[in-house]
């Protein structure tokens, strides 16, 4: 992510020209002439907004003066590969269009170098998830036109097909998909190798990261009665600001959603005051990150499916959060699949934040009130201005769908009961 | 727990319009009389002494009812003060036709307001009143109930007939068999984690100033206590303040114009016009036969809040996990979408430890595991009425004529949360082309089949098989068109006079 200081001044200039993106509010032009998203393919997400935080007066409660932080933009991209490639990639290919945006932030002049600029810009998450680890835009592509493919092939010769039993049903889509790819009609490029590099990196986290927990585990024990009771008072006493979020500001957030079939969410907020806090965000998102990157790799975050990629980014000096996401459905389904089925986690995260509704032992209550948690989050949602999904149409279950597909075709044989789960996915 | 929460009040079933506890089967008669307040002084005044029915049971049985509900518009003409209207619910206050709930709702292209007949810009009504009445009972029913004042406090916008077809919907099915089950003695701990699919459902998704299913209160207006309200309930959850809501609740209507020819046309040729397969082709895209029989099996055990009557037990006692498949009922058959009766997780968790398991994400790990909301959060309670002359399927085969009569539904469901209910229902349910892991196909009855940006297809129904291909049916038509409709609120009665007399001078 991209994060840089808007030149005030400049501000009403760069809206004009993050407008100038879209074809409509909330509908981005995939081609703009400033950066053409769909020329990157690598890229499965790519948004741009002002990071305009409405709640920065929320520390009042604890009586602390309200701060004056910069107005931000960021520039964020779901890539496959470094992002160091893809950087340069960007600047190369959308050199004016960037020049142009990046003109309206600080610090950025006519001799400045856009990739050095963009890299010194960079805000590192301190979460991050991906749906499915290792399948690229273009993995997620060339499976989208398998099923097409199948999907076709199947509609033409239902009277030969319909009846086959589902083992010899899978062995001639296997013949018919194999003629398809040598006839170059299809592509299903194997996996790449994971570089060497990437691969000791991952090991080393999987590994360290618990070896970590131990070594600190004879503090921890020490510091938990002390942290437990603090956290308890802080839950008893924090302050709730959940009011009804002014429909106004709520009606504008709704006109850039349901466009699609997913959408994209941004959420940004000042942390409570104090160490105890602190301490618990940054615990908590350490452990999600480890989760997301070691065991919620295949489709699911605990029990969550709709989710394509989402990140945690610290600001200002651990002050503030902010909270990105692409999503499958609508706003209000995606506050109840959280509530519903993981209201625990997004407790131990979110309750961290100013104002939040009231939780018990950091995982109960909280989000449950399910009101006050809605409002909560809307009024620290903010509007993104321009927002790119590279498969538009295809939720996270197509995408899993469409690798299982593949990966049953790629297994030479199925047994009837696995072949009997396979021919159901079609 | 339990005890805890039977300490509180029992509802006083008098003050509650008596739609949310009876159908009025018995009045088979009925029309909704869709109005604007002409003269608010006048409409107060009639509204003070409206003969409004409550829920409470006489005996004998009333032969006539009357219902009162208002939209948000509707509530500030009759000239209730702006702070109290800002308490009810966003979308209530937003009204169905906000720009982004169209395309949430599937209300696009030919199912877009624009192309309403009522419910979009100048042509939402203020208020419905709806007139129940026995056989041979509506007109005379409806003259004495206007009155006099009548004329001077309302302009007719439009009343909407409706016809008795004996508990069938205009495609010839019949309706109206499953209805959730209201916990009117709020019985049941709605913190403890459904395991199981039960029918009961906490009061406060149904009514408004109790608890719901997450044990909290849903939006509504609470007022300080003055001359105006004395009459009102206390809130429950905020001690010193009347509770505008408490035993109202909202309303929705939509007005649902039904192709019969097309459904009926559609099935038999796509069953190579035999008329046996095409009865079967519709009964898969309903998820019920004609006759209301589920296609999913029967179960055993009962189902909390599902009676043990023969009929009850043959017509509802089941879920779907006995139909894993979908072989026997598909997925995307509107029975299944409209109630999925899944319970908070996937699998049964019977253990606390396997339910921690599955709640951090190690539970079932099929491709069609919890995919769905837990449905207790999204049940609606229907109180619709079918419009327009029975068409029998056999006599549906021949083309429209010149003057074809409009046939449909005007749907009502009732709701305490719009927004979580009949919204996502309608949404993620119904509308939705990515309902349980399928693509590419809404509901088979509603779908309005408009193409998505990168989904072109969203016509399909699929029927699966429990072993080979599925049976997949592509170009499906429209068959119902959304022809008007308006979020209301339905008062209490000591509310309804709260709000016929707070605005006056």
């Amino acid at each position: 992510m991209v994060l840089a200081p808007i030149a005030p001044a400049r501000e009403a200039e760069l809206r004009a020209l993050l407008d100038s993106m879209n074809e409509a509010p909330g509908r981005v032009n995939p081609n703009n002439a400033l950066l053409p998203f769909e020329k990157f393919e690598t890229l499965h997400f790519a948004r741009l907004l002002v990071l305009n935080d409405q709640t920065i007066g929320d520390v009042g409660v604890y009586g602390l003066a309200t701060r004056t932080y910069p107005l931000y933009l960021a520039f964020l991209g779901d890539i496959d590969g470094e992002a160091s490639d893809f950087l340069a990639e960007v600047a190369q290919r959308a050199f004016e269009g960037l020049r142009a945006i990046f003109s309206c932030c600080e610090g950025f002049s006519a001799e400045t170098d856009l990739v050095r600029w963009m890299q010194s810009h960079e805000a590192a998450p301190i979460a991050n998830y991906v749906n499915w680890r290792g399948r690229t835009v273009r993995r997620a592509r060339e499976e989208a036109k398998l099923r097409d493919a199948l999907e076709s092939y199947l509609a033409a010769n239902t009277a030969a097909l319909a009846d086959l039993p589902p083992r010899e049903l899978h062995q001639d889509l296997q013949r018919f998909v194999a003629a398809e790819k040598s006839a170059g009609r299809l592509t299903l490029a194997g996996e790449e190798s994971t570089p060497v590099g990437w691969w000791i990196k991952n090991t080393l986290h999987l590994v360290g990261m618990p070896l970590l927990f131990l070594v600190a585990l004879p503090l921890l024990i020490v510091v938990a009665p002390f942290y437990l009771l603090r956290l308890r008072h802080l839950e008893k006493t924090d302050p709730e600001l959940c009011s009804r979020v002014d429909q106004a500001y709520s009606d504008k957030l709704a006109q850039t959603e349901d466009h699609l079939v997913t959408n994209q969410f941004t959420a940004m907020g000042s942390l409570k005051p104090g160490l105890v806090r602190l301490a618990t965000t940054t615990g908590i998102l350490w452990t999600v990150n480890w989760g997301a990157r070691h065991l919620f790799t295949r489709g699911r975050l605990a029990r969550i499916r709709t989710i394509h990629f989402a990140r945690w980014v610290f600001l200002d000096g651990h002050k503030r959060m902010v909270f990105f996401s692409n999503y499958d459905g609508t706003v209000e389904s995606y506050m109840d699949d959280f509530i519903n089925k993981t209201g625990f986690g997004l407790n131990t995260v979110f309750s961290n934040g100013i104002g939040y509704p009231r939780t018990n032992w950091l995982v109960l209550d909280g989000c449950q009130d399910e009101r006050k948690y809605k409002d909560f989050l809307r009024r620290h949602t903010l509007p993104t201005q321009v927002w790119y999904k590279a498969c538009p149409g295809l939720t996270a279950i197509d995408l899993e769908r469409n690798s299982r597909i593949r990966e049953g075709l790629e297994t030479t044989s199925l047994s009837e009961e696995e072949a009997r789960q396979w021919v159901a996915l079609l | 727990m339990g005890r805890t929460l039977m300490k509180h009040d029992e509802v006083d079933y008098s003050d509650v319009q008596g739609l949310v506890h009876f159908g009025y089967g018995k009045m088979t008669e009925a029309s909704y009389a869709l109005l604007r307040i002409k003269d608010a002084d006048a409409a107060r005044a009639w509204l003070q002494v409206a003969p409004v029915t409550s829920a409470a049971t006489m005996n004998p049985p009333p032969s006539t009812a009357l219902q009162v509900a208002f939209t948000a518009g509707g509530l500030a003409a009759l000239g209730v003060p702006g702070p109290v209207i800002a308490e009810f619910s966003p979308e209530f206050l937003a009204g169905m036709t906000e720009e982004s709930r169209m395309r949430r709702l599937g209300d696009v292209g030919s199912n877009a307001p624009a192309q309403w007949e009522w419910g979009y810009e100048t042509d939402v009504p203020h208020l419905v009143i709806m007139f129940f009445a026995e056989p041979g009972g509506l007109t005379n029913f409806v003259q004495n109930a206007t009155g006099p004042g009548w004329n001077e406090a309302f302009a007719e916008m439009r009343w909407l007939k409706t016809a008795n077809l004996d508990g069938v919907e205009p495609f010839g099915f019949t309706d109206g068999i499953s209805q959730p089950q209201i916990d009117w003695e709020r019985q049941r701990d709605p913190t403890r984690p459904q395991i199981d699919y039960s029918n009961v459902v906490a009061l406060g998704e149904f009514l408004l100033g109790y608890p719901n299913e997450y044990n909290k209160y849903t939006d509504r207006p609470l007022v300080d206590a003055n001359a105006a309200s004395a009459d009102l309930l206390p809130a429950e959850d905020a001690p010193g303040k009347k509770d505008v809501g408490r035993n109202g609740t909202y309303l929705v209507l939509r007005d649902l114009r039904q192709d019969v020819r097309a459904f009926w046309q559609f099935v038999r040729q796509r069953a190579g016009g035999d008329a046996v397969e095409g009865e079967k082709l519709a009964a898969a895209m309903v998820g019920r036969t004609r006759a209301g029989d589920p296609l999913a099996p029967i179960q055993n055990e009962t189902i909390p809040g599902i009676g043990s009557q023969p009929d009850q037990i043959k017509q509802n006692r089941f879920t779907f996990d006995q139909d894993p498949t979908g072989s026997a009922c598909p997925f995307g058959a509107h029975v299944r979408r409209a109630n999925p009766r899944n319970p908070d997780f996937p699998g049964r968790p019977a253990s606390l430890l396997s339910r921690v398991i599955t709640m951090l994400g190690f539970g079932p790990k099929g491709f069609r595991d919890d995919l769905m909301s837990p449905v207790r959060f999204h049940r609606i309670l229907r109180r619709g009425r079918e419009y327009g002359p029975e068409l029998l399927p056999e006599n549906a085969l021949t083309p429209a004529s010149p003057n074809e009569p409009e046939r449909g539904l005007h749907f009502i469901c009732l709701n305490a949360n719009i927004s979580r209910q009949f919204e996502f229902l309608q949404n993620a349910w119904i509308v939705s082309t990515k309902f349980s892991g399928m693509t590419g196909e809404s509901d088979p009855l509603l779908g309005n089949r408009a193409p998505l940006p990168g989904c072109p297809v969203t016509a399909d129904f699929s029927r699966p098989r429990a072993a080979g291909l599925r049976h997949r049916f592509a170009g499906l038509p429209r068959f119902v068109t959304v022809r008007g409709g308006a979020y209301f609120f339905l008062p209490s009665l000591r509310a309804l006079r709260y709000l016929a007399t707070i605005g006056s001078g």
